[in-house]
């Protein structure tokens, strides 16, 4: 026992001598990889975080959205529709939403803002998102003043900033209340942006659907679980665009390992030849180049998946920030809620790990088996 | 120290802050369920992810396809979006 | 002592260009003593020798190691000998580490790596704690005077310190028996005598050194003690000096 586990040492510490030898070749391979495993597990960690907010945000949705559209494009709901709605068996309840964009022309930023009868609003009263705090330079109490599709300005009174973390949901929102929402877009009354339908038994949802569109042909309905399914396919998406740029980096990478690992010199079937008739074994000299693959591949998979999760979970990602950007002014702070997927991980490791290793120890298996008394004859 | 302990030494750091991970990913988890109820209330359907497209900040959903289409670099989904390019706004023009 | 009876190595047999190496070598070689190996080239003594240094298997014929057989761990009791011809892959392994030290004529040292590290390189894979063959290494480049090349690495050493790094990996494992491959063939007169010298000490703390060789210096040696004249892969002549 004492004697296997020295002889692991003693063929290790061999191993690193002679990685040492070619240092700038293995430190810049080394880099290299860990620079891909960093990235793509970074990639991971950020798809499947945001995946995991947005199924928390829509598990508070509405289980059913219900636009009008006109000539093909989204239009407002009469306020009818809602009333008719809810008498439709299985609707437990029907709300009006109020909501649209306001464009900043001080800072180019977009806004959403929502209408909403909260209480804590109130009239001329408005809670904002850190991110829109942030593009105007508010406090809690400041006036944000907002210009009228009437062109005239309206003061409404800060009463509330979301704290940063929540970010993700609220950076660029502005809730008003329903009286302002209507004078600040100059907003036709009996009318809504669309309604939010509740129903006692998701079961039925189809069923409701259905008779909501066969009642308005101007109509239509939004599942909850559509909704889901295009958020899915978003980051699946946005995600995949990264990958394939990436793609090409892999590519590249795996040709130089490949060219590195399969690629035994003469150089290193004599070194090979030497150990033998020095009187290393087969399994000897397999172990030494299993230790020469896995020192570099294991180390980049660790400390680039350590490094990965710091860089998303600690850091916000700001690798990221410029591709996911785009031209938004009010940009959130990602403060992600750390996810870890084992099972992506697992296909991380054995993608990266597990190829290197063996393109390490495979082509050397006919120069280890050879006679000992080959070296002879150098 | 040898140089092989070192590292081994070094590996199981490593792989003990690697292992650390899903571990610190639930603790977090657990102590995050502090959604504003404010913000709950709206029954809001996405995240403020890029402010600027339409389709990822909606409240329920654009259309179909709009999620796909607006990226210079995307694959266009439709004939006439290869033929011409997205406008750049007056100040970023060279 | 080792006892070759009947020793032939055939390369390529069964096919036309079939060639018979070693043929029908029966010889003893003694304990303690320096034996030369003879004979102009292609006569087979390097497969000879590798053959005793349990490196290559014999076509045919049996080989016996007595009174080195300590380090073979299924000795059976009160017999003193090993046949190592037919000894499994892994036992034979297990006897050349611990019995056989190699001197090649290249010298066959590992590039890039320091001289105290080709030293030890052999005793890598016995298990033994590296402190212990560590000391081992450097007692064995104080011993040649090589002790401040320690930390160098080999591509810089002149031919004579080679030599000198090449005996000190021979000895690491402590063996009884060095077999040494034609090892002044790349040394002046000066350094081939001086290998000799190292050799006559090494018989001094009671190792047994087998050289092959065709370097008067070696073989018109007063050191050596037996000479073996070898010629087409047969004993021509085998005399004692003593
Ligand atoms: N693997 C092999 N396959 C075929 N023939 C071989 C092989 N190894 C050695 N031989 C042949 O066996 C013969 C004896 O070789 P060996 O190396 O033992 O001679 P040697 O006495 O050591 O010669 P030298 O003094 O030149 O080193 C040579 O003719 C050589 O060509
Ligand atoms: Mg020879």
């Amino acid at each position: 026992m004492k004697r296997a586990l020295e002889r692991h040492l003693n063929i290790l510490e061999f191993t690193l001598a002679s990685l040492l030898r070619r240092k700038a070749k293995n430190l810049s391979l080394l880099a290299m990889y860990l620079l891909v495993i960093f990235i793509l597990a970074s990639l991971q960690f950020f798809v499947t975080a945001l995946k995991r907010e947005a199924a928390i945000i829509l598990s508070d949705a509405p289980d059913m959205v219900v636009q009008r559209l006109v000539a093909g494009r989204q239009d407002l709901v009469p306020a009818r529709y809602a009333a008719e709605i809810a008498n439709i068996r299985g609707v437990t309840a029907v709300r009006p939403r109020l909501w649209g964009y306001y464009y900043d022309a001080l800072n180019g930023a977009n806004y959403t803002i929502i209408a909403n009868d909260d209480p804590a609003i109130g009239p001329e009263r408005v809670s904002i998102g850190a991110g829109v705090a942030k593009a105007r330079n508010l406090a809690v109490g400041d006036l944000l003043p907002l210009i009228s599709y009437d062109k005239a300005p309206v003061m409404l009174e800060i009463s509330t900033i979301f704290p940063s973390n929540s970010d993700l949901i609220a950076a660029d929102m502005i809730i008003i209340s329903p009286g302002d929402f209507r004078q600040l877009f100059n907003f036709p009354s009996g009318q809504a942006t669309d309604l939010a339908v509740m129903v006692r038994n998701p079961k039925e949802l189809p069923t409701v659907a259905a008779k909501i569109a066969g009642q308005f042909p101007d109509s239509r309905p939004i599942l909850k679980n559509e909704i889901q399914r295009t958020y899915q396919s978003i980051f699946d998406w946005r995600g995949g665009m990264t990958l394939i740029i990436l793609a090409s980096a892999l590519f590249s990478f795996i040709i130089f390992a490949w060219d590195k690992a399969a690629g035994l010199s003469a150089e290193e079937r004599k070194e090979i030849g030497i150990l033998k008739s020095i009187g290393w074994e087969t399994s000897d000299v397999l172990l030494l180049k299993f230790w020469e693959g896995a020192v570099i591949s294991l180390t980049a998979f660790l400390v680039g998946t350590v490094l990965a999760y710091g860089h998303v979970f600690f850091l916000s990602a700001p690798l990221f920030a410029q591709a996911l950007k785009g031209w938004s002014v009010v940009y959130p702070r990602f403060q992600l809620v750390p996810v870890v997927d084992v099972y992506q991980l697992a296909v991380l490791f054995f993608l990266t790990v597990v190829p290197y290793t063996t393109a390490t120890i495979i082509p050397c298996w006919r120069a280890a088996t050879i006679d000992p008394d080959a070296a002879m004859r150098y | 120290m040898r140089r092989s302990v070192q590292f081994l030494l070094f590996t199981a750091v490593s792989l003990t802050l690697f292992l650390l991970l899903p571990l610190h990913a639930r603790h977090a988890q657990q102590h995050s369920g502090s959604q504003i109820a404010q913000l709950r209330r709206l029954q809001l359907t996405d995240l403020c992810l890029a402010t600027e497209a339409r389709y990822t900040r909606h409240p329920a959903l654009a259309d179909h396809h709009a999620p796909f289409q607006e990226h210079p670099l995307a694959l266009e989904h439709f004939p006439s979006g290869s033929l011409i390019l997205p406008s750049l706004p007056e100040s970023d023009k060279p | 002592m080792i006892e070759l009876s009947g020793i032939t190595k055939s390369f390529n047999s069964g096919k036309p260009n079939q060639f018979t190496a070693v043929d029908n070598v029966t010889l003893t070689v003694n304990n303690q003593q320096i034996t030369v190996f003879k004979g102009p080239s292609g006569s087979g003594k390097t497969s000879l020798l590798s053959m005793i240094g349990c490196m290559a298997r014999p076509t045919s014929g049996r080989i016996f190691l007595h009174g080195v057989a300590a380090a073979v761990p299924f000795q059976q009791e009160g017999v003193d000998s090993v046949e190592i011809t037919s000894l499994p892959e892994r036992f034979l392994n297990q006897i050349r580490r611990s019995t056989f030290g190699f001197i090649f004529q290249q010298f066959n040292l590992v590039k890039g790596i320091s001289v105290l590290e080709n030293v030890m390189l052999p005793a890598y894979p016995t298990g033994e704690g590296q402190a212990l063959f560590r000391a081992r290494a450097l007692a064995l480049l104080e011993q040649f005077n090589i002790a401040r090349l320690a930390g160098q690495r080999v591509e810089l050493l002149s031919g004579g310190e080679l030599q000198r790094v090449a005996i000190a990996r021979a000895l690491i494992n402590n063996p009884s028996i060095i077999i040494a491959d034609e090892p002044t063939a790349h040394l002046d007169s000066k350094l081939s005598q001086e290998f000799m010298a190292i050799v006559g000490r090494l018989k001094g703390e009671g190792k047994s050194v087998l050289i092959a060789s065709h370097d008067p210096i070696v073989f018109d040696s007063p050191l050596i003690d037996a000479l073996v004249e070898m010629r087409d892969g047969a004993v021509v002549a085998s005399r004692s000096s003593r």
